[in-house]
């Protein structure tokens, strides 16, 4: 079970999750703001809104969506 | 660079019917799908149809761009070059915006469905179902049987235009009695639609008002056409117009599934199973298909009211990728008019979500596609090439920026 940080938080994440189903698991409804500043978080779950985009290990606007869980993962939330 | 006499771009329904079919040539096959594992978003990794022997699946592999010829260029692989070429993209879900959709825990009812199957614990929580079509049942009862508490399920198509369907396509009746057994207990609206969601609580047009954890309200289908777009398929309506070997207007591509008319799981077994066949030159037995009339009837049953047209407010968001509001973008004249002055549909997603808005909201004829059909890390669009070894000195170049 990879053990990963969302912000402050460390959370173990079954390995057959997505970033975006632990996420919303944890009560992270937030993943990005949009252009104007609105919390905006996961619409299609199937990676084409793009609305999940979460910076992952350094990298910006990874798809929360389509990512699985691995050990040691850091996501930054707004 | 990976060869091959067929590939097939979508590995769900569609996709896995035709590499079945197009298996039994003996040609070499290469199947390509953007997700970790076979079966699309209905199976979503726990296909019922295997991946046949001696075909090359390519997963997590995004097409960004697909040329004639046909090379095909995906990320994770690279480029695939293909003889002849069968497209299974699928379909997503149609969004229509109404006060507060761009709210977090509101998403597409295949949304919900695709996080619950990919880790996301749904037990205990509240979810709502609301836009339209035989997906909301579908996910209800999927999500039900996860434990979620479906508070309602609010089918913005009234009845008297859903029950003719069953008339018609008495055959699908035993698969919607099973998918309603599977929900007894939870009310089923129809004729109702949302109004606005505030405050984790969403308003319907029958005046309820009801609180959950997740919206989950999709009104239907939209194809996935951007590659055939591409190659300069022919799209009837929208959809990807296709002979009765499901070839294309383009010679050596086919198209198979909801691309070419929203009509469920049996239709796109058929179509994949005939386009395999017809891409691999084997006999294609075209029987009298009934999925033609169901695509029809299914389109009817559950046409979008035009109430729902006037749900968005001025300041209600279309283009969630550029904040577009309403107010912007009503005054414009159609889709390339309202790229160039409000910047809609330019944003990472490409008009994938409000393209389909403002073709229903204001008959926007959609633009066409260019590459890269997807965001891309620019390393993915630079062509390493070895070059050849300089013949002459560099300094006869005269090409030199520090002369």
């Amino acid at each position: 079970m990879p053990r990963i940080r969302i912000g402050e938080r460390s959370i173990d994440a079954p390995s057959d999750a997505t970033v975006a189903a632990v996420m919303l698991h944890a009560g992270i409804g937030t993943f990005r703001r949009s252009e104007t500043g609105e919390p905006r978080g996961p619409l299609c779950g199937i990676g084409l809104c793009m609305e999940c985009r979460v910076t992952i290990d350094g990298k910006p606007h990874q798809l929360a969506c389509q990512t699985y869980c691995r050990e040691d993962m850091e996501i930054v939330v707004p | 660079m990976t060869e091959c006499d067929l590939a097939i771009l979508g590995a769900g329904p569609a996709g896995l019917a035709a590499a079945r079919a197009a298996s039994r040539s003996g040609k070499s096959i290469v199947l390509i799908d953007e997700n970790p594992a076979t079966g699309g978003q209905i199976w979503r990794g726990n296909a019922r149809l295997p991946l046949p022997d001696g075909v090359q699946f390519l997963n997590t592999a995004r097409v960004y761009d697909v040329r004639s010829g046909f090379e095909i260029d995906c990320l994770a692989h690279g480029t695939v070059r293909a003889a002849k070429l069968i497209l299974a993209t699928g379909a997503r879900e149609l969004f229509l915006p109404f006060p507060g959709w761009t709210q977090p825990g509101v998403m597409g009812a295949g949304a919900l469905q695709a996080l619950a199957k990919s880790g996301l614990p749904v037990s205990g929580k509240r979810v709502l179902v609301a836009g339209s079509g035989p997906l909301l049942l579908a996910v209800a009862a999927a999500l039900r049987e996860k434990g979620a508490r479906i508070v309602g399920i609010a089918e913005q198509a009234p009845l008297r235009r859903i029950l003719p369907l069953f008339r018609r396509h008495p055959g699908k009746l035993p698969q919607a009695i099973r998918l309603r057994s599977r929900l007894l207990g939870v009310r089923y609206w129809t004729g109702v639609w949302p109004l606005r969601h505030e405050d984790g609580q969403t308003v319907l047009s029958n005046g309820r008002r009801i609180r959950s954890d997740f919206l989950a309200c999709g009104f239907g289908l939209v194809p996935n056409t951007e590659v055939a777009q591409l190659l300069g398929c022919r799209l009837d309506e929208g959809f990807v117009a296709v002979d009765s070997r499901q070839q294309t207007t383009v010679e050596g591509v086919y198209c198979a599934g909801e691309p070419t008319g929203i009509g469920g799981l049996e239709k796109a077994l058929e179509e994949g199973e005939r386009a395999g066949a017809a891409a691999t030159g084997q006999t294609v037995t075209i029987r009298r298909s009934h999925t033609g009339g169901f695509v029809r009837d299914l389109a009817a049953a559950f046409a979008i009211r035009p109430q729902l047209y006037d749900l968005a407010g001025p300041d209600t968001i279309l283009c969630r990728c550029e904040d577009v509001p309403y107010s912007a973008m009503a005054p414009m004249r159609e889709w390339r008019n309202a790229k160039l002055q409000t910047r809609c549909g330019m944003g990472p997603c490409q008009g994938r979500i409000c393209g389909p808005i403002g073709a229903h909201l204001f008959g926007w004829k959609p633009d066409g596609v260019r590459p890269p059909l997807f965001p891309v890390p620019a390393s993915a669009l630079v062509r390493v090439e070895t070059p050849p070894a300089p013949e002459n000195d560099r300094s006869d170049s005269g090409h030199s920026l520090n002369p």
